[in-house]
């Protein structure tokens, strides 16, 4: 080990120096908009960097197309649906939602290159996801497991919130909830959470950090609903945290509290109140993103009551997320010849990161990635996310 | 890991060695050399079994010397090779290095410093003492070495410094009571420590058990040893099927895991973040932790194990990594 006298090895190939990569895979769903915002009218949203528009069809059908006409690049979304098809508000060209021009002003005939780019869709756990890579790949069974937010045994509801940061900030915040003890401190936070030990596990495309706080005073949000379910107050509850995270950025959170002593622990949480904290974000930029959420719950399932009370107080624990994203995001552009070190506590993030670069890497390298990529004649930036990534797969010892 | 500064090439201008074992070098950067903070140190690529590598050199003395960096490396036989690389370059060679940076700066304005240092652990302190003689601060340099052939700068320092300077050679019988100096520091005094991990956990100790503040407390990682020399131990990895490796006595485990195509999360590798952490089933034998990121009582517990420093000896050890997922 020894190093004559300076600090010892660390390895120019094994360095993870994932944090500055700002980039995002391609060949994946990212959740696109929420079910209900979704309606027969047009929608602009920047998905993993592609301006869209987004509606729905008459049989309710998702469609989204390149957010740019073929003639002289106005954005779509300022003109309007004709039925199906969406007409340009400039000159009136028509598309349908497989992005083929139908119509053309003043010409019996039409232009067979005419034609937006349509990206794949499917409508799964009440979110339109959007496939941004080769269209070859999009398969429905891909669509990150959200499957509580659209479940008989569970309820609850959510929200999107558009960030001032990049994906990968939010993904770190929701792998580490010891930030809970210092920025949630009026709802969810307290301190055992920052001092009671975690376990980080992964897997091929996973990772998992749980929690458990064994004996510890209920927060108050947790107390409250402790209490709507068993009509009475509890002192003492173990409350458990399961971090769920899929790659490339999508975390389901199992979380609750149980009166302590009633073996939760154990396995047996029928004592207690469940949850589930369902987020997934979507790129938009190098430095924004789309952070769509849910809280579900396992107790008083037909209670709207409860419902939009745990929708609004989430809302504003997010809230405080939202400044705190924002403000690092800005730090982060600030000093821009500046790393982040990495504590423990990061594990969970450090093993998200590596499972994202790993699936950027694994689509560099994928022939028909770049083929693809070459039909729909990729921007600049296209070409040069592809070679940092061969470089950092170079650096991260991935082959 | 920070290591944001990028690598420039350098020219080796000179070498001399400056006690029995140690080397000085003496680097010229292409680019301008540029003052430094104390406590700082140079990253070198080097090349380790035909593999690009980095080594971190503490740069001797307050201020680069006409031009150009110092450092001082030890031929230590245990070593990973990076010292051999480094030894080996002759003048006129060059190498790649980085901007110095310092993450073992001098505080100012404490009441009274007190500076240790155990054997080639005195690079960073030469410009620490400097740095606090040149302003006039109280403070005291006590330089713990085996014999006195092997410790470098004596005369040098003991020019500048006169008594403020004390050395400690084992070999001559003088022992440093490192409680009895600890106590005759100032309360708000502050103490910066920098060579092997018994010198540093002792003085960990000391400083605990007079209750001082943690933060009056500054010490450089230096991995270079632990409570026993390394040995070659066999870990088996319960969570990929009992998939055996062997560690041999010159590589680290995570490298050896790493090797053999067990995934493993790593940042510092000095033992600081915590991250290579692998959980231990069990051992037999004893665990030598090198780290400083587990407490007294966690390596006490003998249930975690900081895989980029730390080792086994006189027996094997099992590990869980955290994988979940098919063999294979």
């Amino acid at each position: 080990m020894a190093n004559g006298n300076g600090r010892p090895s660390s390895d120019i190939s094994q360095v993870p120096e994932t944090f500055k990569l700002t980039d995002w895979p391609r060949n994946c769903w990212y959740a696109a908009a929420y079910d209900v915002e979704l309606k027969q009218e047009l929608l602009a949203r920047t998905i993993g960097g592609c301006s869209l528009v987004m509606y729905r069809r008459s049989d309710g059908q998702p469609a989204a197309l390149e957010n740019a006409c073929w003639h002289r690049l106005m954005p779509l979304s300022e003109g309007h649906l004709e039925g199906d098809d969406v007409a340009c508000g400039y000159h009136g060209l028509v598309y349908n939602h497989e992005g083929r021009c139908t119509f053309m002003p003043s010409q019996k005939t039409i232009n067979p290159a005419a034609r937006v780019r349509a990206f794949p869709t499917v409508e799964r756990h009440r979110f339109v996801w959007v496939w941004t890579g080769d269209p070859a790949l999009a398969d429905p069974d891909l669509v990150p497991d959200l499957h509580w937010n659209d479940d008989a045994q569970w309820a609850g509801d959510g929200k999107l919130i558009h960030l001032d940061c990049g994906y990968k900030l939010v993904v770190d915040n929701l792998l580490d909830l010891t930030h809970e003890t210092f920025v949630h401190g009026a709802s969810i936070g307290q301190r055992s959470i920052a001092e009671v030990p975690f376990e980080v596990t992964h897997g091929p495309r996973s990772a998992t950090v749980s929690r458990w706080m064994v004996d510890v005073e209920a927060p108050p949000f947790w107390s409250m609903q402790l209490e709507w379910k068993r009509g009475e107050p509890t002192e003492r509850v173990d409350r458990w945290q399961i971090i769920n995270f899929e790659a490339p950025s999508t975390v389901a959170i199992d979380v609750g509290v149980a009166p302590t002593g009633t073996g939760a622990p154990e396995g047996d949480r029928s004592q207690g109140v469940n949850g589930y904290v369902l987020n997934t974000i979507t790129p938009e930029t190098d430095r924004s993103c789309h952070y769509f959420w849910a809280f579900v719950r396992n107790y008083r399932l037909d209670d709207q009551r409860i419902t939009t009370l745990i929708r609004d107080g989430v809302s504003g624990v997010f809230g405080e997320d939202e400044v705190v994203l924002g403000a690092q995001q800005r730090g982060i552009d600030d000093h821009p010849d500046k790393q982040f070190y990495n504590l423990n506590i990061d594990g969970g993030a450090m093993w998200a990161r590596r499972l994202i670069d790993r699936m950027m890497v694994d689509e560099a390298d994928d022939e028909r990635y770049h083929r693809s990529a070459d039909e729909s004649k990729p921007e600049e930036q296209t070409v040069t996310r592809v070679e940092a990534t061969k470089a950092d797969a170079e650096r991260l010892g991935i082959t | 890991m920070s290591t944001g500064s990028h690598f420039a090439p350098a020219r080796i201008r000179s070498v001399s060695d400056v006690a029995c074992d140690v080397r000085m070098i003496e680097l010229e950067p292409e680019r301008a050399v540029r003052d430094y903070p104390t406590g700082a140190h140079l990253d070198i690529a080097v090349v380790v079994d035909e593999l690009p590598d980095i080594r971190s050199y503490s740069l001797v003395g307050q201020r680069p010397q006409q031009g150009a960096y110092r450092i001082a490396v030890k031929d230590v036989p245990d070593s990973r090779g990076g010292s051999r690389f480094v030894r080996a370059l002759a003048t006129g060679a060059e190498v790649e290095i980085s901007e110095p940076q310092s993450h073992f700066e001098l505080q100012y304005g404490r009441p009274e410093y007190l500076l240790i240092a155990g054997g080639i652990g005195i690079t960073p302190m030469v410009g620490m003492a400097q740095a606090l003689q040149r302003h006039g601060r109280p403070f005291r340099l006590l330089y713990a070495g085996r014999t006195r052939d092997q410790m470098p700068f004596v005369s040098e320092l003991s020019e500048l410094l006169g008594g403020r300077l004390e050395l400690f050679v084992s070999a001559e019988g003088l022992r440093l009571e490192i409680e009895a100096e600890i106590k005759r520091l100032e309360p708000d005094g502050e103490l910066y420590v920098c060579g092997p991990l018994r010198l540093r956990d002792a003085v960990q100790a000391a400083w605990r058990a007079q209750e001082r503040r943690q933060d009056r407390l500054q010490f450089e990682t230096f991995a270079s040893g632990g409570r026993f020399a390394p040995e070659e131990f066999v870990v088996r990895v319960c969570d990929r099927d009992g998939h055996e490796v062997t560690v041999r006595r010159n590589r680290t485990m995570l490298d050896a895991l790493r090797d053999d195509g067990v995934e493993m999360m790593w940042d510092c590798l000095r033992g600081e973040c915590g991250l290579c952490a692998a959980r231990v089933i069990e051992f037999d034998g004893e665990l030598d932790h090198r780290d400083v990121f587990l407490s007294a009582e966690q390596r006490a517990e003998g249930t975690t194990i900081m895989t980029c420093v730390s080792r086994a000896v006189g027996g094997s050890i099992a590990i869980d990594t955290g994988f979940r997922g098919p063999a294979g």
